[in-house]
């Protein structure tokens, strides 16, 4: 299939930025759209054009590294993938494609399409843990935990942390995110110690970082590509109040 | 030169124990004088540079990705071993040794694998006290599963991202001494050099990625959790970051690279489809509990699956190996993959693919059960290939995946360079030539959390805290070397890209240096890399500006000293006149087609000596020493 890419090129963080139009032709349905992306980038090379920059790294959808706003939405739109296993067979011959960086104030674009997502790091360094030093632990089975509390809190620390939750909320909130974090570890007997201080302090750097509030677009739990619902930023806030009232 | 694997004398299973006491220690207060460089922050990285700073040390981590979460430990799905015995199915500390290093082929280090065996079980307790969600029965205990060459069931798991939950919780343990202080963390990152001070390694050259700068920094000791060499063939299930770079230009500084030519070849991964492909996705060893591995039993036979009936289907690895069946070891099971495709058996579009098959396991154990138990794995599958795995076979087919060869250290995960330590699969030492399912996390975290903090504390309290300053000449030296290695590949503008060569060079290692290598082929393919090297120097074309963010120069560098390594390689399979493991020779096998040993001759480490641009490397030898186990001719019938 032969298709038209409308792509973010800005050079560094302190160029203005523009889209820039540039033909894939000859795309297989089967390739994902990051070597889409790369067939392009051979391309540009040949002619002398610097290729697109972008982020990625597993492409098997599991290390968080490759974001784009496609066609408008953060990793393209289709339930439960990232960017990086989108299929082209998503797409038909003729489209027209809008590749963006994922945008939010905490997330400034570096160069093209990539974007720096420390800020994401440093809520994590904020409380994002269970404060153990290695070795002196009890033995695995010393606790048991029931099979359904631990499947609840796989189901939370799934999370890539990629950042689309991010790039898709109109507030820019990182609140799925967190709480995906915050109800991971709450959920656990080992995280429940920590409980009050961890939310108190991840939610405080969350806000220091120019994260937006959640005010129940639901647009982060839409995109997530490891369907992190948003049950989990209900359960955060619960968290919050007990920590304040405690 | 002389290698001493300076292993403790003493029984086996008191080695380590021995060894812990007759370390010498740096007292608590004066920890905060030494300060550490780690480079990689996957299992083994994240976990070495969050102890070392909980001991109190000083530690600087650096890492290529935006973020330590991100390297490729992440990526691993099936589980993590450990000789818990919980199943009570037989298990312990001695089973777990003696599988792996039979698993191995009997050429890694008896006391490194058993060391590892001794702290897997202290590596599940930390994990779950740092939250990791492990897979639970009903009653609240933790589940396992089996893994290939195992007989018992010690796999410990979370769903099919064991990798990503053991990561992220090294991860979280190394924010939070990045949150204290303790930690310095450099992402976006690269190490370029390895700098030497009066022979000992006492710092890095750095290129930052997002400006281009290059810049020194010192330290009392250099720890490499560099990863695996896996890109040698280009397509790979490695993370198309993943590179040799870091342990290649520590090689060129002097240290050794131990077995090369040990690589492991995965057998359960998508196929390859097209020119355009950039990755191989792997699909866990653990579907292979459930899963059914056939090939019809005639040429040509091009029917789908659900109309070639029972008795016309080969299930090979079940027909050849009865006792482990669909579980044989990797090594075995990839060949045996390649064997039937060789023969025109295979299945998919090119005929390099194997079927995985669930209907029985789905008509035993129901949808849900097969779905909690490799869903994302399915899914996965279903969106690579638009295919549905609860209604026809996977097709699957071999693909390169870990390096069981790596930088040679001592039982102190020290290399022959001082100061210089490597930890996790950069290392060589505990996996011989092949590596089980569900070990590679087990080594990466041992080394870690539980081996590493001890060793180092060692070396430091032998030398002592120095102050080494970046103002040395050695590092100016260092970085000069640096920049100028880069502005000739900017100078060079070219007409062929990077890409293009990794290409080139996958291409010939995976046809010669790969699931089964012969004499003349292997000494083709140095010929082969040579010309491309050559090529590569007068015509590759990087665009851009070296003081910027620029992928094209990041993925020049790495593919020249890919081109530098594949040499190594080969020579290092040449020179290994022998089937062991993951390194099959044609001209020796037994009539069966199985790997034939020769303990003779090869029972030993090869260890490679830099000696010069396109100059042959030199080996040295470690001799592998059996005190404890019988050297027998592996057999999994």
């Amino acid at each position: 299939m032969n298709l038209t890419l409308r792509v973010w090129r800005q050079k560094n963080s302190q160029d203005k930025g523009h889209l820039e139009i540039y033909q894939a032709n000859d795309i297989n349905e089967d390739m994902s759209f990051l070597e889409m992306l790369d067939v392009v980038n051979e391309d540009l090379i040949k002619k002398d054009i610097e290729p697109i920059h972008f982020d990625h790294d597993c492409r098997e959808g599991i290390c968080g590294a490759c974001s784009l706003v496609i066609n408008g939405i953060p990793h393209g739109g289709k339930k439960g993938c990232t960017t990086c296993e989108l299929r082209m067979r998503n797409f038909k011959d003729g489209d027209t494609i809008t590749i963006e960086p994922f945008r939010a104030k905490a997330f400034p674009v570096i160069r093209d399409l990539m974007v720096d997502r420390s800020s994401l790091d440093r809520v994590m360094q904020a409380g994002g843990f269970v404060s153990v030093n290695t070795g002196g632990v009890p033995d695995a089975n010393a606790i048991p935990i029931h099979k359904e509390i631990s499947d609840k809190a796989m189901d939370a620390a799934a999370c890539i942390g990629c950042g689309a939750c991010v790039a898709a909320c109109p507030n820019a909130s990182a609140m799925l995110f967190v709480s995906a974090k915050v109800s991971h570890l709450a959920t656990l007997p080992q995280g429940k110690v920590e409980r009050e201080q961890r939310v108190r302090k991840m939610v405080a750097q969350m806000d220091i970082e120019g994260f937006g509030n959640c005010t129940n677009y639901y647009e982060c739990e839409a995109v997530c590509p490891k369907e992190i619902s948003v049950k989990s930023i209900a359960m955060m806030n619960r968290e919050y109040m007990r920590a304040l009232v405690k | 030169m002389k290698l001493e694997s300076k292993v403790p004398s003493g029984p086996l299973a008191e080695k380590w124990d021995k060894h812990r006491f007759e370390m010498k220690l740096v007292n608590p207060a004066n920890k905060r004088k030494y300060t550490v460089i780690v480079v990689g922050t996957g299992l083994a990285g994240a976990s070495a540079a969050a102890t070392m700073a909980e001991l109190g040390y000083n530690v600087k981590n650096f890492c290529f990705q935006d973020s330590p979460r991100r390297a490729h430990s992440i990526g691993a799905q099936g589980g993590i071993n450990a000789a818990k015995n919980y199943q009570n199915d037989g298990d312990s500390i001695w089973r777990l040794f003696f599988d792996t290093i039979k698993g191995g082929d009997f050429r890694s280090r008896e006391a490194n694998t058993y060391r590892l065996a001794q702290v897997s079980n202290n590596i599940i307790d930390q994990c779950a006290a740092q939250g990791v969600p492990f897979a639970r029965e009903y009653g609240g205990l933790l589940a396992n599963r089996s893994f290939g060459g195992a007989q018992v069931s010690r796999t410990f798991y979370a769903r099919g991202q064991t990798g990503q939950q053991l990561l992220l919780g090294a991860y979280s343990a190394l924010q939070r001494q990045i949150g204290l202080g303790k930690v310095q963390m450099f992402p976006r990152t690269e190490m370029l050099d390895l700098v030497l001070v009066d022979g000992h390694a006492k710092g890095i050259i750095i290129r930052d990625l997002v400006t281009g700068e290059i810049s020194s920094h010192a330290a009392d000791a250099v720890v490499l959790g560099t990863g695996g060499y896996g890109r040698v063939y280009n397509l790979s299930t490695m993370g198309l970051g993943c590179n040799v770079t870091a342990a290649y230009r520590a090689y060129k500084r002097g240290a050794l690279f131990a077995n090369p030519c040990y690589h492991q070849i995965h057998p359960t991964c998508i196929p390859h489809t097209g020119e355009y492909q950039s990755k191989l996705t792997l699909m866990s060893e653990s579907l292979r509990n459930d899963g059914r591995i056939w090939v019809p039993k005639n040429k040509g036979d091009k029917r789908p699956p659900g109309e070639i009936p029972e008795e016309e289907r080969d299930y090979y690895l079940e027909r050849k190996y009865p006792s482990f069946g669909n579980l044989a070891p990797r090594d075995i099971s990839s060949r045996s993959a390649k064997e039937v495709c060789d023969e025109g058996r295979g299945v998919g579009p090119t005929g390099y693919g194997v079927y995985l098959d669930f209907s029985e396991a789905i008509g035993r154990l129901g949808k849900k059960v097969i779905s909690e138990k490799y869903g994302n794995l399915f899914d996965m599958y279903e969106l690579i290939n638009d295919e549905d795995p609860y209604q026809v076979p996977m097709r699957i087919y071999p693909a390169s995946h870990y390096s069981m060869g790596g930088l040679w250290v001592d039982y102190n995960l020290m290399s022959n360079i001082p100061g210089l330590h490597v930890i996790g699969e950069a290392n060589f030492s505990d996996h011989g030539a092949n590596r089980l399912g569900a070990s590679a996390l087990m080594q990466g975290l041992a080394d870690g959390y539980f081996v590493l903090p001890y060793t180092i504390g060692d070396y430091f309290a032998r030398v002592g805290a120095q102050n080494i300053t970046t103002d040395r000449p050695e590092f100016r030296e260092a970085e000069e070397a640096v920049s100028a290695k880069i502005k000739k590949l900017m100078s060079i503008k070219g007409e062929r890209t990077a890409d293009s060569f990794h290409k080139a060079l996958g291409e010939i290692m995976w046809e010669k240096a790969g699931l089964a290598r012969n004499e003349s082929g292997l000494k083709k393919a140095l010929e082969e890399i040579a010309t491309l090297k050559e090529e590569f120097w007068q015509n590759v074309k990087v665009l851009g500006s070296n003081e910027s963010l620029n992928q094209t120069l990041e993925k020049a560098g790495r593919v020249a000293d890919f081109l530098e390594f594949a040499e190594i390689f080969c020579y290092d399979a040449l020179n290994r006149e022998e089937s062991c493991g993951a390194h099959f020779r044609e001209e020796y096998q037994t009539k069966e087609g199985e790997a034939l040993r020769n303990d003779k001759k090869f029972a030993y480490v090869s260890a490679w000596e830099y000696k010069g641009d396109g100059v042959k490397p030199e080996l040295h030898k470690e001799e592998l020493e059996f005190e404890n186990v019988e050297l027998a001719t592996r057999s999994y019938k």
